[in-house]
């Protein structure tokens, strides 16, 4: 017998909180984002991508903040090992990055092979001057690679088989699913 | 949507379904992306050996194959028939066994026999791709043509496209027929009635030889070369009669009160079947074709290459 149990770990307010504090920490390091690039990781650190936009350009009224996604498919080191194809996503990005701050944005942070793969893909669209990486969840101690996020919305500690499930829409909410054998 | 093609190898438009050309035009989207960007490379293959095998002359399919698996990092080695053992005596299945036994992962081939794709893709235990096989079929060049109506108009489907010339020797025109039809689009084909097969009807197209009929008809029209080359006996009476009745002319395209889109699968002969101020004008997508035909190709090896799992 399987039991399936789910564990809240940012709802309503509090999420909205949470994006609300890493783009005042984005604020911080970036000021008025002249030379800083926003780029989220397809497909779903782009749902987090955009809230973060909207909530920037409401918070820096007047200046326009250069927005993009990444797709990072052809980029990955699980090709033909994976069981599943790949689902391939679009790449979104109308303007340089060369020399220019690149903020890269995905919703949970793992193993770190997504980023890795993230970083060769940004790498052949020229040399930014710096990349940080912003993650709304880190699982800490589930890392593959050395790989860590400069900006942490909450850390998780949850082992392998738990699964971290990000829904952003309307009130939005972030569950860690635990699958436990009974028996 | 399926992300996987249904069919191990590509050996022809005719057992390749609708889906799997949809999955392939998708992913060549992506790719057409990525080759007009500064670097024009992704490192998808970069663990996979391709070996294009062209046991007959070809200089575009060839260099677009190779330029495609360059791009998406795969290892490349090249064979031609005229500096190989097959003017020694050796058989198709022992040529390619002996290659594959460098532990190549995929083989593109061009052959003068129809089937040769197939026959090979029973009996070698690697991915096929077939680049042309006899006057049977040409996946790919189907699978660019279709894709660059789709760029053109946004949709296949519902569209009228003519093929115009030398149907009898071509593989282009099976192969775009059996593609542009599973995509929905009309085909009509034209040209002298000795250059049309006789079993052409039976793949549900329609035969005109009136080519200024056809061309008030169609949206698109593709013109093929007259293989000369591949014609043992002379087929029409003289190349000036032949471009008089089936060459390409803006005199002919300004009869028509809208503009249609002309096509070619190169290597185009200038003032036979295209006049050159229509080859290079506005509505000629032949270097589209060329180029997504680079993008169409990395798709078909992305995808097969997909499926051989590690």
């Amino acid at each position: 017998m399987k039991k399936q149990g789910e564990r809240i770990l940012l709802s309503g307010g509090l999420l909205q909180l949470t994006i609300n504090r890493l783009c005042q920490q984005l604020l911080e390091a970036h000021n008025d984002f002249e030379d800083s690039v926003l780029i989220g990781l397809q497909p779903r650190g782009t749902f987090l991508a955009d809230k973060m936009y909207a909530r920037l350009k409401e918070l820096l009224p007047g200046n326009s903040i250069r927005y993009g996604t990444l797709d990072i498919s052809f980029y990955r080191d699980d090709f033909r090992r994976r069981e599943d194809p790949i689902e391939i996503s679009e790449t979104r990005l109308d303007f340089e990055i060369e020399n220019r701050r690149v903020i890269l944005i995905d919703d949970v942070l793992f193993t770190g092979r997504s980023v890795r793969s993230a970083m060769d893909a940004l790498m052949d669209y020229g040399r930014p001057k710096d990349v940080e990486f912003l993650v709304l969840i880190d699982r800490r101690f589930s890392r593959q690679l050395p790989i860590q996020a400069n900006y942490v919305g909450r850390t998780v500690d949850a082992v392998v088989s738990e699964r971290v499930e990000v829904n952003l829409e309307g009130e939005g909410r972030v569950l860690l699913n635990s699958i436990e054998d009974e028996s | 949507m399926n992300h996987n093609l249904s069919v191990d190898h590509l050996t022809g438009i005719k057992n390749l379904p609708e889906t799997d050309i949809q999955l392939i035009f998708e992913t060549a989207d992506n790719f057409k992306e990525i080759i007009n960007r500064p670097i024009k490379k992704v490192p998808s293959l970069r663990d996979i050996t391709i070996a294009n095998l062209f046991f007959e002359n070809s200089t575009r399919t060839k260099l677009s194959f190779e330029l495609a698996e360059k791009r998406l990092s795969a290892d490349v080695v090249n064979f031609s028939a005229s500096s190989s053992s097959v003017s020694k005596g050796e058989s198709l299945t022992d040529t390619v066994n002996n290659i594959l036994a460098m532990k190549i992962d995929m083989v593109v081939m061009r052959h003068p026999g129809p089937g040769a794709a197939v026959f090979l893709s029973k009996r070698v235990n690697s991915k096929i791709i077939n680049a042309g096989d006899g006057a049977h079929e040409h996946p790919t060049q189907a699978l660019l043509d279709t894709y660059s109506i789709r760029e053109k108009f946004g949709d296949v489907a519902g569209k009228k496209i003519a093929i115009v010339g030398d149907i009898l020797h071509s593989r282009v025109a099976v192969s775009d027929i059996l593609c542009l039809q599973k995509c929905g689009a009309q085909v009509k084909l034209c040209g002298p009635k000795t250059l049309m097969p006789k079993f052409i009807t039976s793949m549900g197209v329609e035969v005109e030889t009136d080519f200024q009929k056809v061309l008030e008809w169609c949206d698109a029209v593709n013109m093929l070369r007259v293989q000369h080359e591949r014609q043992d006996i002379n087929y029409f009476p003289s190349l000036r009669e032949y471009t008089m009745q089936y060459g390409l002319t803006k005199e002919r395209l300004n009869k028509i009160d809208r503009p249609i889109v002309v096509m070619h699968p190169g290597p185009i002969n200038r003032g036979v079947e295209l006049a050159s101020d229509v080859a290079d004008s506005e509505n000629a997508i032949i270097l589209n074709q060329v180029e997504n035909g680079v993008a169409v190709r990395m798709a078909v090896l992305y995808l097969l290459a997909q499926k051989t799992a590690r």
